[in-house]
């Protein structure tokens, strides 16, 4: 059966069985490789992606509830050679070892810093508590998303002065 | 070049082949010899000096080093990362002794069709063994070239310098490194005195370097093992047993191959995997074989009940750790206790995965297995073949803490290979797999006796410890879950008892401290009821513990403070200087806390002969719940010569909070008929709720120093902070782990 999904702006056709989840269309038909699969079973938060503003378990959610809904995955955030805000604040913090659970992280957090750039660590933490990390990276991510967030509102103040 | 350097006095005897080889040799030794810095020539007759780091094991520069005629420079690592920063460090060594950009540079890390054979990334060795001798590589290659750029200018090497991928002399002429090389030029032994860099001259090693793989995993490139795409490619899934030793004794995989997009179902005695053309057709697959599958009973597991405490009285070897006596032992107090701890599994996020292709003969596996030499003796003894046969790459796969899933995904994906040919096949395991599957940390129970005299020393110090080997790493077949459901089946190897001066259960099992009377025994247990294996820092993590807890308790007994009762007895000054130096960041002091908090300290050299680490920390118990947050923890490591210091703060981080998350929640459960803990809900985790609220690590450089590691310097004290922080909070010792809530409630009595 053929779904559409407009995945990082771009309206993909895919012939998958309906019953699949978003997880393995992302990457096993579309070639993304920013979510990962973790658990499949929705507790570690590595396979996270946004739908919409909301930050979605991929690995759980079957592509026949997000015909015509628009996703973004890492990739949508920025490249290796333009990277996003939130990519560049990872990078600067240096907020990663295997990386494995960052991706998921990151759209995480973007849902949060998309509907409030200035969120405090408190917040933060709150709302990253679905998405394990095993190297204990948290201390930097918990720093970086902050930082993005600082970089966000830069930008969204440049933004509006030019 | 001339002959008469080829007769150079001070070359040694021991190169290869071929004259060109001796002259580059020769005017190596020139070099070095002429800059007076270095005795490099050892004379002929004399056995070969050992050289430094793992040249020993691969001594010729081009195996870790290649320039090519473009000046491009490849260097080879037979380690790899796993998450630890590696690349990193390794490419800041490399770049320091060539005198190049560290971007220029294009690593290599294991593959056994590639690189040195380095055994297993392993131990918080990598920068010991590879970094060492790739950076005695680097130097001598860079005084290799300033040699040939000296005979074609015809000028002393000292009137030249390398800089920049080039060699200048004084009047700023300059000869880039491609055109210095020749293609034997670099293929000759190293010798075993490099002239090095000196710290105050370094560009890039000693200051913090952004990692190199860090812009592709925070971007979605393709980097780890699991993104691997190829051309043809099947996903697989592997059905396993419901207990070891079960064999498969009926199948109807008929309706399983009627499903959409199923290749094959792979079956080779009692191992069953199927094959499609799609990943979540293969799960759907999975699934179903799941349920098509009859299997025989297999071997029980032990009773849970009591089981930890019932490792005393399993059948032991026993094996001196240690053993001393220096005088009199006037006891005035004496304390006395067990500590243990539970089956912990590595639990990497992205269960354990590989890719594998039988193509003309040669199976080729890429894997996130910590050493793929090991690991290519282990999959062809598994498949028959000769080891030529088979090519391990190294590619990242999610964050390794020691023997995981890996090496068992790569046989798997292996041997699934064989029953498709020509198609590369890509195999993750499960999550309930990689929590079942994957070999735990040992469970350990240790028993510590330890008396102070009148004047508060220690001078007597009694430890046994019950545990299984920490290692059942690859090697051999037998150690794969896949070989052990074959036709034939593999038998793992019987572990034996070795005590050497790394440790294994008995890693950290004797006190650094300057105690004069000490017995340490590891009671050896060869049974391994459930499957065991390295999960960082071995037993470091429960002696230290159990030492670091003991500590405490004699400092209260002493009437000292933990801080003052360990400087009393360490007499190592670097052990000291980190002791102090946590302590004064920390802002250790006896001042009162709030109700429901406390203070703890801890310390440990690791295995004795590598980082030393201690940290402070501050915790809050919960009285109504019993949970424990901890709220900042002081680490100061002194790792010897530091490349890059924000690697080592990244991993000093990560290992406290993974540390602490064993020891606040962790326990691998089972029942007689399997292992209950499947999931991070039926074994949880910390979460970002838990986390510290700051982590301050701070390094102590040493210049000139030896590398000593990292990744696993913070797993042992941590345990022995907490427990001791926990002790100062609510007044009660915690012996057990995990401290979970609902244990620490109990034990506080509310």
């Amino acid at each position: 059966m053929a779904v559409t999904l407009t995945v990082n702006g771009t309206t993909r056709q895919v012939d998958a069985d309906p019953e699949t989840p978003l997880l393995y269309v992302l990457r096993d038909h579309l070639e993304l490789n920013g979510a990962k699969y973790g658990c499949g079973i929705g507790q570690c938060g590595a396979c996270t992606v946004m739908v919409g503003n909301e930050a979605v378990l991929s690995c759980v959610t079957p592509v026949l509830l997000l015909e015509g809904r628009s996703i973004t995955t890492v990739e949508g955030l920025g490249t290796l050679e333009k990277p996003g805000p939130l990519q560049q604040a990872f990078i600067e913090e240096q907020a990663a070892q295997c990386g494995y659970c960052i991706p998921g992280m990151m759209m995480r957090a973007q849902a949060l810093l998309q509907a409030d750039p200035a969120v405090d660590e408190a917040a933060i933490r709150a709302h990253l508590e679905p998405n394990l990390c095993r190297c204990g990276t948290h201390m930097r991510i918990i720093k970086a998303v902050m930082r993005a967030g600082e970089l966000m509102r830069q930008k969204s103040q440049s933004g509006g002065a030019s | 070049m001339t002959r008469t350097d080829a007769k150079n006095p001070t070359r040694r005897g021991v190169l290869a082949a071929g004259g060109s080889l001796a002259v580059s040799f020769s005017l190596l030794s020139r070099a070095l010899a002429q800059e007076g810095e270095v005795q490099g020539a050892a004379p002929p007759a004399q056995p070969k000096p050992k050289l430094p780091g793992s040249l020993s094991g691969d001594p010729f520069l081009d195996a870790w080093i290649r320039i090519d005629a473009n000046g491009d420079i490849s260097v080879f690592t037979g380690k790899a990362e796993l998450g630890q920063g590696v690349k990193t460090a390794i490419l800041q060594i490399a770049a320091e002794e060539l005198e190049v950009d560290p971007a220029t540079i294009r690593l290599i890390t294991a593959d056994t069709g590639q690189t040195p054979n380095e055994g297993y990334t392993a131990g918080s060795q990598s920068i010991q063994n590879s970094g060492t001798a790739i950076r005695h590589a680097a130097a001598q290659v860079r005084e290799i070239l300033i040699g040939q750029a000296a005979a074609r200018w015809q000028v002393p090497v000292d009137q030249l310098r390398a800089e920049n991928g080039k060699v200048i002399r004084a009047d700023g002429q300059a000869l880039d490194y491609g055109s210095l090389v020749s293609a034997e030029i670099l293929h000759v032994e190293a010798i075993p005195q490099s002239r090095l860099k000196p710290a105050s001259r370094f560009r890039v090693m000693g200051k913090p370097m952004h990692r190199v793989d860090i812009p592709a995993k925070v971007t979605g490139t393709p980097i780890y093992v699991q993104d691997l795409r190829m051309p043809g490619m099947v996903h697989a899934r592997v059905v396993r047993p419901p207990r070891p030793g079960a064999t498969l004794t009926e199948l109807d995989a008929s309706a399983v191959e009627r499903m959409p997009g199923v290749v094959a179902v792979v079956r080779n005695g009692s191992f069953l995997a199927v094959a499609a053309e799609r990943e979540f057709q293969a799960i759907q697959a999975m699934r179903v074989l799941e349920v098509s599958a009859r299997w025989s009973e297999g071997t029980r597991l032990p009773n849970p009940a009591n089981f930890i405490p019932s490792l005393k009285s399993l059948p032991s070897q026993q094996g001196v750790v240690a053993e001393r006596s220096q005088g009199d032992a006037a006891a005035a107090q004496t304390f006395q206790a067990t500590f243990t701890r539970p089956y912990q599994i590595h639990g990497s996020i992205g269960p354990s995965c590989a890719v594998a292709l039988l193509e003309n003969g040669t199976t080729t596996v890429w894997s996130h297995t910590q050493g793929v030499y090991p690991d290519r003796s282990a999959i062809s003894e598994m498949l028959k073949v000769p080891p030529e046969q088979v090519r391990v790459i190294h590619m990242e796969g999610s964050g390794c803490y020691g023997h995981n899933g890996a090496d068992d995904a790569a046989a798997d994906a292996a041997l699934i290979a064989q029953a498709v040919p020509g198609r590369p096949v890509r195999l993750q395991w499960m999550r309930e797999q990689e929590h079942v599957w994957e070999p735990f940390g040992p469970a350990m129970l240790t028993e510590v006796r330890a008396s102070l005299d009148q004047a508060g020393k220690i001078v007597a110090w009694n430890y046994d410890l019950w545990s299984n080997t920490h290692t059942t790493r690859p090697g051999p077949a037998g150690s794969l879950i896949a070989a052990h459901s074959l036709p034939t089946p593999f038998q793992p190897p019987p572990a034996k008892l070795s005590i050497t001066p790394s440790g294994n259960g008995d890693r950290n099992a004797v006190p650094l401290y300057a105690i004069p009377n000490m017995r340490v025994i590891w009671h050896f247990l060869p049974e391994m009821p459930l499957r065991v294996s390295a999960l960082r820092a071995l037993g470091a993590y429960t002696n230290v513990f159990a030492i670091e807890s003991t500590m405490d308790e004699l400092a209260l007994m002493a009437n000292t403070d933990p801080v003052e009762f360990r400087l009393r007895h360490m007499e190592d000054p670097r052990g000291r200087a980190v002791i102090e130096a946590a302590a004064a960041d920390f802002g250790w002091s006896k001042d009162p806390l709030p109700e429901g908090r406390g203070r703890g300290f801890a310390f440990a050299r690791y295995k004795n002969l590598a980082a030393y680490l201690a940290m402070a920390l501050e915790l809050e118990v919960e009285r109504e719940t019993g949970r424990t947050r901890i709220i900042r923890v002081t680490a100061a490591i002194d790792s010897g010569e530091v490349v890059n210091p924000d690697g080592i703060r990244n991993q000093t981080e990560g290992g406290i909070i993974q540390a602490a998350s064993w020891t606040l929640y962790e326990a691998v459960t089972f029942e007689e008929t399997g292992i209950t803990s499947i999931d991070w809900s039926s074994y949880p985790i910390m979460r970002f709720g838990s986390v510290p609220e700051r982590i301050d690590v701070r390094i102590m450089d040493r210049p000139g120093e030896p590398f000593l590691g990292t990744g696993e310097a913070a797993q042992g004290p941590t345990p022995a902070a907490i427990a001791n922080a926990i002790r100062h909070a609510t007044g009660k010792r915690l012996y057990d782990i995990p401290f979970r809530a609902e244990i620490v409630k109990a034990a506080i009595g509310v």
